[in-house]
């Protein structure tokens, strides 16, 4: 699952920075039906979670209200440098993850 | 004879399937606000909910949510979630943030089974719960079974 991560390269202590992710992915409904007539299945990136630097500051947990290729930004204090890391898991189990560094200047 | 009518009655059944879950029943959105709040009661004001009045297509309609606190450990947003009174299911996502988001406020993009109203809740570290509501017509809907 291809996904790309937006943080900004460097921050000031304390600073406010916009996290944003977006990940190619269907979002299958599992309300929509193939050329057969027959239901596809749901699936859809059900949870996400973010780290900064081990610690948990984000979690999404999605359902098929969700736009396919889903995108999502959020907002974090930049603490320390470090890394923010997204992981995911969909209907099939399949995970997925993206990293960035950001540096921290006092 | 026979093929005939079972070839009738195929195709009926395919011309009818895409429309079936074509709105959330109301008990739906109650179930799903009652699972998120048990009950407690919804005040107006802190949250604010940003999404375009008009929306040309459905499948992908922009929103934002941003909720007024101080985001201190003592006072902050624990939880932001967005509801549907229309879609085939009414809870569209629930995000956890925390003190060390600084500023409460998520962004995504959301799929709108026709024109209607979207909730934004949030639930303070008290436990209180905030809402905000806006109305948005879709011209397109997302659930059309088409690609």
């Amino acid at each position: 699952m291809p996904a790309r991560l937006l943080v900004p390269e460097h921050a000031r202590a304390g600073e406010v920075v916009a996290v944003r992710v977006l990940i190619q992915h269907p979002m299958e409904t599992g309300f929509s039906h193939d050329m057969a007539g027959a239901l596809i299945a749901r699936n859809v990136i059900h949870t996400l979670i973010a780290r900064y630097a081990g610690q948990e500051i984000f979690r999404a947990e999605m359902g098929s209200g969700i736009a396919a290729n889903p995108m999502l930004q959020f907002w974090t204090i930049a603490r320390a440098s470090g890394a923010i890391t997204l992981e995911w898991v969909d209907d099939r189990g399949v995970r997925g993850s993206v990293s960035a560094s950001i540096v921290v200047e006092p | 004879m026979a093929a005939r009518r079972e070839f009738l009655a195929s195709t009926a059944a395919l011309l009818a399937a895409p429309w079936t879950p074509a709105r959330a029943a109301q008990g739906d959105f109650d179930a799903a606000l009652r699972a998120l709040t048990f009950g407690a009661p919804l005040g107006d004001g802190r949250v604010q909910l940003r999404t375009p009045r008009l929306a040309d297509n459905g499948l992908s309609v922009p929103l934002e949510v941003r909720v007024d606190s101080p985001m201190t450990p003592a006072d902050h947003v624990l939880r932001i979630a967005l509801l549907s009174d229309r879609n085939p299911r009414a809870l569209i996502a629930s995000f956890a943030i925390g003190p060390f988001a600084g500023r409460a406020m998520v962004t995504t993009r959301v799929r709108l089974s026709g024109s209607q109203r979207v909730w934004a809740l949030a639930q303070l570290s008290d436990g209180s719960w905030w809402q905000d509501s806006a109305e948005v017509e879709v011209t397109e809907s997302a659930c059309l079974d088409t690609p």
